[in-house]
């Protein structure tokens, strides 16, 4: 391979910055009305869950947990038929903001490592996504929690 | 514990805010996720979050940052009960039902499906 001439070589940093400009603007408005609406939904239909589970004995308080469960189900079985991409791609923060977003990561992860092995593969990748949000949320409730049992 | 309409609302408003985030920073949806985590955290120990949850319902409790809520208020509770040791054990009292389904759930997925594309 040739070597690269010194004045065309750029950092990372550098490419980074580059890759921002040329990277056409967002479409601001319509992206933040499509997740507002598609979030929306997703928490209006987690709402209709929960009040079902209310009408079959759980109690206010209760009803959250099995509602968790039935959204994140449905949100990994989509995963795995190779629905949720499309549903993300139309939906942007709407599905990725929701636990649905949680699901899709561990199910997407666990899939496309599948092939390496269910040790190797699925078990050490299936958090690769999903992995900072438990971290940083426990390192938070950590010094939360300290805070409350200390003062 | 919520309407329909709080919790589309609210439920709608995290995202929103979730797509400005994206959009308007340079960080990843990553970033932007683990920092909603963090706030909810936060807001879960000054005790506003469960607040929200009673006006907005599912559109508070299914954002992720009612994860970070649940973790820090398990913490909090078994804090109260058994002091600093119960920070450790009540960490996942809370969350226990959510990690637990969507590491259940992807696995059997992972096993029943093949990736697409």
């Amino acid at each position: 391979m040739a070597a690269v001439p010194e004045e065309l070589k750029i950092t990372a940093e550098e490419y980074r910055e580059l890759a921002r400009k040329e990277k056409p603007p967002p479409p601001l408005l319509f992206n933040a009305l499509t997740a507002f609406f598609s979030g929306g939904a997703v928490c209006l239909l987690g709402q209709v869950i929960q009040n079902g589970y209310i009408a079959f004995g759980f109690s206010p308080e209760e009803a959250a947990n099995p509602t968790v469960v039935t959204v994140i189900f449905i949100a990994s079985l989509l995963t795995g038929l190779g629905l949720f991409d499309h549903l993300a791609n139309l939906t942007g923060a709407g599905t990725a903001v929701p636990v649905t977003g949680f699901a899709n990561s561990l199910t997407a992860a666990a899939l496309e490592f599948k092939k390496e092995g269910l040790v190797l593969g699925i078990g050490s990748k299936m958090f690769s996504q999903a992995g900072s949000v438990i971290l940083f949320g426990v390192v938070t409730a950590f010094v939360v929690g300290l805070i409350s049992a200390l003062f | 514990m919520g309407s329909y309409l709080t919790a589309f609302l609210v439920g709608g408003l995290f995202c929103l805010i979730g797509q400005l985030l994206f959009d308007l920073t340079p960080f990843t949806p990553g970033h932007i996720l683990s920092g909603f985590v963090v706030a909810g955290g936060i807001l879960g120990g000054l005790g506003l979050y469960d607040k929200l949850i009673q006006f907005a319902g599912a559109g508070a409790s299914l954002p992720i940052a009612s994860f970070g809520n649940a973790l820090a208020k398990g913490a909090m509770l078994e804090a109260a009960r058994r002091g600093v040791i119960g920070v450790l054990t009540g960490m996942f009292e809370l969350t226990s039902t959510g990690i637990t389904a969507a590491i259940i759930f992807s696995f059997f997925m992972a096993l029943l499906f093949d990736p697409k594309g």
